[in-house]
């Protein structure tokens, strides 16, 4: 386990010595204070757009970074030749692979952290206005179904017990932090996927360049398609139909960790249960393609 | 043979350009209307705006939704009008029925991805009122700027803007500029018309507008084969009611007339051509007070 974190330390370290987390951080403030500027008919309590603006720059940044960093993690040691002395500590291939999911992956948490940060600091101090009416019993609403997930029946009640001691105001404040750590939780599970996806790329394609194409072309596909493959599938004559279905369920749903109209919309926050679950699939799904990475570099020759 | 200076090639390369560049700049505006355009973002995308416009004018409807909004792959007939544009029109309880029906297009889970998937979405059909309609006005004001020939986007920003936001300044100015943009539109004139009347509470001006509303009207749409008859009634059946208000009964009659020709519901018309009818026999058989 001390090989692992001492690979993942290097890899957290290299992305803050990079400079790309800190040109897309700046670019994302940038364009979301500059619309945040903007007056829209002299009503300064609109507020949704710059939200919708500013997690669609975060979701973009934070695809850049993990697709971009794990890319590059192998090639670059089989290029400049150090994952020899590195394989001869002795650190096995197992770990390494692993060593580098984790600092990949932590490194992305780190940013994600920040962006949030910054989300949260520009969407409160632009006001939720009217909006925080909306989410009031948010929190309430997220214990009920998370109890109704859970088969606990009195958990209605207990909610209710619960908020007689809190105003409203309180309420949804503690629904809205809840939506921002419930979405920041599901990105980081979500980019967990995405970094042990790319890590495969990375040791099956040629080239990084190759990889980080191919691999953005993949994650937006299923960001933008994988919920509705089963319906273009229904339309589609036999085998096609098949196929199609088939690959519906054999793909990781990237889209359920996408949560940003919830946030944007001031909805109840996401049972807990199903957040669990999510989290389950999200590791399922992480466990599957680092195992496959191991299996494809295990008896990979390094010398290129 | 001697060798020029370095120098001296790029300044006489430098003195090439800038002369060809004096001589082409004043030909290339002829080209293309994108160069005579002050607007960058005419300049950046020419006609192609306006696609972008659709795409804002829909995420306009997709907020008033709240987010509960169907995809490309879940529309199978294009929705004739959006709920945020059709809000502004006077619609019955069978217009809210056809909404619902039209957004109810989720429908049954078809597989456990789908329905676990619906856990992370908005699944709840809602609109946004008291006040959060403000929500979809930066969406709308891009549109316009996107494509200024989209009259809906100033009707529709301007109804909000008016009616649930109380914004009539506001509305008057974004009317205006559809208006300069659209010169010969009725609908911009008929929804600056409501805006005088509801607004400004200033009748004369509404009437003006409202006639030159179906001036308008009457010049583009008369001669075509399939007019907007529903655009005519709306015009005709409001100033019926300016013309009633003012005492002008024959002009409130013979407008509800020309409101009926083209009314899916005629009967409702003629029920008020009868009551101003009344109104005037009322009026005609009531004693003179005497001159002094």
């Amino acid at each position: 386990m001390n090989n692992v974190l001492a690979i993942s330390g290097i890899v957290i370290k290299e992305l803050y010595r990079r400079k790309d987390f800190y040109v897309l951080f700046v670019l994302t403030a940038l364009i979301t204070l500059l619309l945040g500027s903007v007056s829209f008919f002299n009503d300064a309590k609109i507020a949704r757009y710059l939200k919708e603006v500013c997690l669609l720059l975060i979701w973009i940044s934070s695809l850049v970074i993990a697709i971009s960093t794990t890319a590059r993690q192998i090639p670059a040691e089989r290029e400049n030749r150090t994952i020899f002395p590195l394989l001869a500590k002795p650190v096995t291939r197992g770990q390494f692979i692993m060593g580098k999911f984790l600092g990949c992956w932590l490194a992305c948490g780190v940013a994600l952290v920040v962006f949030y940060l910054f989300f949260g600091v520009v969407s409160e101090s632009r006001g939720r206005g009217d909006s925080s009416a909306a989410g009031l019993s948010a929190t309430a609403a997220a214990t009920d179904a998370s109890s109704k997930t859970d088969e606990h029946d009195h958990a209605a009640a207990g909610s209710e017990h619960h908020n007689e001691h809190e105003t409203p105001e309180t309420t949804g404040q503690r629904s809205v932090v809840l939506n921002y750590v419930q979405a920041l939780w599901l990105h980081w599970m979500m980019l967990g996927v995405v970094t042990a996806m790319v890590l495969l790329g990375s040791v099956v394609l040629s080239a990084p360049s190759v990889s980080i194409t191919i691999s953005f072309i993949g994650i937006i596909g299923i960001l933008l398609l994988g919920e509705h493959l089963n319906k273009v599938a229904l339309r589609q004559p036999q085998p096609l139909q098949a196929i199609i279905y088939t690959g519906y369920f054999l793909i990781p749903h990237l889209e359920w960790f996408d949560i940003r109209d919830r946030v944007i919309y001031d909805q109840p926050a996401i049972a807990f249960g199903d957040c669990g679950l999510a989290t389950l699939y999200a590791i399922v799904y992480t466990g599957l393609f680092l195992f496959l990475t191991w299996f494809v570099f295990r008896r990979k020759t390094l010398t290129l | 043979m001697r060798r020029a200076s370095p120098y001296l090639v790029l300044g006489l390369l430098l003195t090439i350009c800038f002369a060809v560049a004096t001589t082409i700049q004043p030909r290339t505006r002829a080209w293309s209307d994108r160069a005579k355009s002050g607007d960058v973002l005419k300049m950046l995308l020419g006609d192609g705006r306006r696609m972008f416009a659709n795409h804002f004018f829909e995420q306009a409807d997709v907020s008033f939704h709240s987010g509960y909004y169907p995809s490309i792959f879940d529309r199978r007939e294009q929705p004739g009008k959006t709920a945020m544009a059709s809000g502004k029109d006077e619609h019955d309880e069978h217009d809210e029925a056809a909404h619902e029906k039209e957004m109810a297009f989720r429908g049954q889970p078809r597989d456990w991805i789908e329905a676990f998937g619906r856990h992370f979405r908005v699944t709840e059909h809602t609109h946004l009122a008291h006040g959060q309609e403000r929500e979809i006005l930066p969406w709308l004001r891009i549109s316009a700027e996107l494509d200024p020939q989209r009259v809906d986007t100033y009707t529709v920003a301007a109804y909000w803007l008016r009616e649930k936001l109380g914004k009539i300044k506001e509305a008057e100015e974004f009317l205006r500029e559809g208006q300069r943009n659209n010169p010969d539109s009725c609908e911009i004139l008929f929804e600056l018309g409501r805006l005088y009347r509801d607004g400004r509470h200033d009748p004369q001006r509404a009437r003006n507008v409202w006639e030159l509303a179906l001036r308008k009207w009457n010049a583009q749409e008369s001669g075509k084969a399939e007019p907007n008859y529903f655009q005519l009634e709306k015009i005709a059946v409001h100033l019926a009611r300016l013309e009633e208000e003012a005492g002008r009964f024959s002009r409130a009659i013979s407008l509800l007339e020309l409101g009926k020709k083209s009314s899916p519901n005629p009967d409702a018309l003629q029920k008020q051509v009868d009551e101003i009818k009344e109104k005037m026999r009322a009026r005609e058989s009531a004693p003179q007070a005497p001159a002094y």
